[in-house]
């Protein structure tokens, strides 16, 4: 092989290795799209969440994921959102998956939410509400064996936020391919509804699903329950 | 043949003996004591005065107040060590450097093979070790295992007969904290009374974690099926921060939370607030136990003992061969 060959085919490698390495720091320093939400007319922010037991598609098909609408009605394969400060932000979260038992029931307990109507927290000794398919609720039981178990938890720890995302039965016709159509009856869900209020100064807060929900993974913790887009994001206020 | 022996001439003139370096002598150590003894006594009056209440972790526990001390014995005995060596090195620097145009530098008398030197080197190293040795045991004991994990069985227990237990139970990735004496309820909020010593049993429900109560004065490893023993007395009123301390997953860093000391009172109405509000879902766990049996390896199940679980029938973590799907 002549001179000229062999400095093409280092070059040639080189430039290969350049981008090979540029694109592991893009990949690493790239962060799903961040969805801003703005106060309504009546000083609410109001957030869309579905759940999905495997997103269909992607470089993960079969990955558990959340996903959020953003203010024009699209669903994003995202869980990075921004809200106002000192704002209410009444969440409704579209639960096509289906659940289990929980590895802690702690997590069956609904906490942090306040009143939708009035804004403000239970009364000492009551439990924190949220609504599953129109009806109050501030438990799941899990273990209910007439039950379907929980699919997911929506929960930001630092601000003492979890709910509980009931669970559709296993034996049900699942949605399978992200974005699921909450309007349509093709596939069964659960609609859970609550609201909390933002923290009065700024931050960045970590939320995620507690539920176990990685298939196949250790301890079902790994994979998505680990990657920021699928069951855990930041809750971003500003 | 023979030689002729040099004819007698005059006498060659004597050379001029060599500069003699200045070397130390008892006047030096007097001045280096001097210096060593002044410098000393006033940065460890400084450390004490000033920085000495301040180091951490606080004044928040009877454990914290004693690392604090601990912290504060050691630095308070390092400084004239420290200072010792660069007064030393300073003052042979200025003493006994070589001048421009002057004679080289020799070396002083050895030390080697000095009994004195040699004698008061190994008398004060070993005096300080031995020190730090016992010093380190006995506040390693007190206060009640100094706020370190002593397993399920302490050896180390509060001298209080009236210990709150405190349940912490670590799990990816957050904590949650259960009341054995308020019916068990079990909660993401870490709240304690002051004044009252604390039994923190601390476990975990899937890989292992550490429960650092930094203020608190508190660190605890958090194993499976495992209750690891802390103990502490708040004797401050305030929050505190919980971290976990054991790299366990990549939401690790986001695995902490506020806890809060108050008093008495106002612990007790929350606690018992706490309790009626939690009180639909604490009948839903299982019974309060000091480690809990880890079950289910996947998705579909609990972790606490659950045979009776539809979904998961005996997927018990560690079994040669788990039942069930995940």
């Amino acid at each position: 092989m002549g001179k000229g060959a062999r400095l093409a085919i280092t070059l040639v490698l080189f430039v290969l290795a350049l981008g090979g390495f540029g694109a592991g720091v893009r990949a690493l320093l790239s962060s799903p799209q961040e969805l801003s939400f703005t106060k309504g007319p009546n000083g609410q922010v109001n957030v869309a969440m579905q759940t999905v037991g495997s997103f269909g598609s992607g470089p993960h098909p079969t990955w558990v994921s959340y996903l959020i609408e953003n203010p024009q009605g699209q669903w994003v394969h995202t869980t990075m959102f921004q809200v106002p400060t000192n704002t209410q932000v009444n969440v409704t979260i579209y639960q096509f998956d289906s659940g289990s038992p929980l590895r802690n029931q702690q997590i069956g307990q609904v906490t942090g939410t306040v009143d939708p109507a009035t804004g403000k927290g239970p009364a000492v000794g009551d439990p924190s509400p949220a609504v599953l398919n129109g009806k109050p609720f501030s438990v799941i039981n899990s273990n209910d064996p007439n039950g379907n178990g929980v699919g997911h938890t929506f929960s930001i720890p630092t601000l003492g936020i979890s709910v509980p995302l009931y669970a559709n039965a296993g034996t049900a016709t699942l949605c399978a391919a992200a974005p699921c159509d909450p309007t349509s009856t093709a596939y069964v869900h659960n609609k859970v509804q609550f609201s909390f209020i933002t923290p009065k100064g700024p931050g960045n807060y970590a939320w995620q699903c507690f539920v176990p929900c990685g298939l196949a993974w250790l301890f079902g913790n790994a994979g998505p329950m680990q990657t920021v887009g699928y069951m855990g994001g930041f809750m971003k206020v500003a | 043949m023979t030689t002729e022996p040099p004819p007698p001439g005059p006498p060659a003139a004597a050379a001029p003996p060599p500069p003699r370096a200045r070397r130390g002598g008892g006047r030096d150590w007097l001045r280096i004591g001097v210096i060593w003894v002044v410098l000393s006594v006033a940065a460890d009056v400084v450390w004490i005065k000033l920085v000495g209440p301040h180091v951490p972790p606080g004044r928040m526990t009877d454990t914290a107040i004693g690392a604090a001390f601990d912290f504060n014995v050691l630095i308070v005995l390092a400084l004239p060590v420290l200072i010792g060596v660069w007064v030393y090195m300073l003052y042979a620097v200025v003493s006994f450097r070589a001048s421009k145009g002057g004679p080289d530098p020799v070396a002083g008398p050895g030390s080697r093979g000095s009994g004195p030197i040699e004698s008061t080197w190994i008398v004060i190293t070993t005096v300080i070790v031995l020190f730090l040795a016992g010093f380190g045991t006995y506040e390693l004991i007190q206060p009640e295992g100094s706020g370190g994990g002593q397993g399920p069985t302490p050896l180390w227990t509060p001298a209080s007969k009236d210990v709150l237990q405190v349940q912490v139970i670590g799990q990816q990735w957050k904590w949650t904290y259960r009341y054995p004496s308020f019916g068990g309820f079990e909660t993401n909020q870490l709240i304690v009374p002051v004044n009252t010593s604390i039994a923190f049993h601390v476990t975990s429900l899937d890989v292992i974690h550490s429960f650092w109560a930094y203020q608190l004065g508190v660190k605890a490893d958090a194993n499976p099926s495992s209750d690891n023993v802390a103990f502490t007395t708040p004797v401050q009123q305030g929050y505190f921060i919980v971290r976990c301390n054991e790299l366990c997953g990549l939401w690790h860093g986001a695995m902490y939370n506020e806890g809060q000391v108050v008093s008495k009172a106002a612990f007790e109405s929350w606690a018992t607030s706490t309790e009626a509000m939690l009180a639909q879902n604490t009948k839903l766990l299982p019974p309060f136990a000091y480690s809990y049996v880890p079950d289910a390896n996947g998705a579909d199940g609990g972790y606490y003992p659950d045979t009776k679980d539809p979904y998961s029938p005996v997927e018990t973590y560690g079994a040669q061969t788990p039942a069930g799907g995940g």
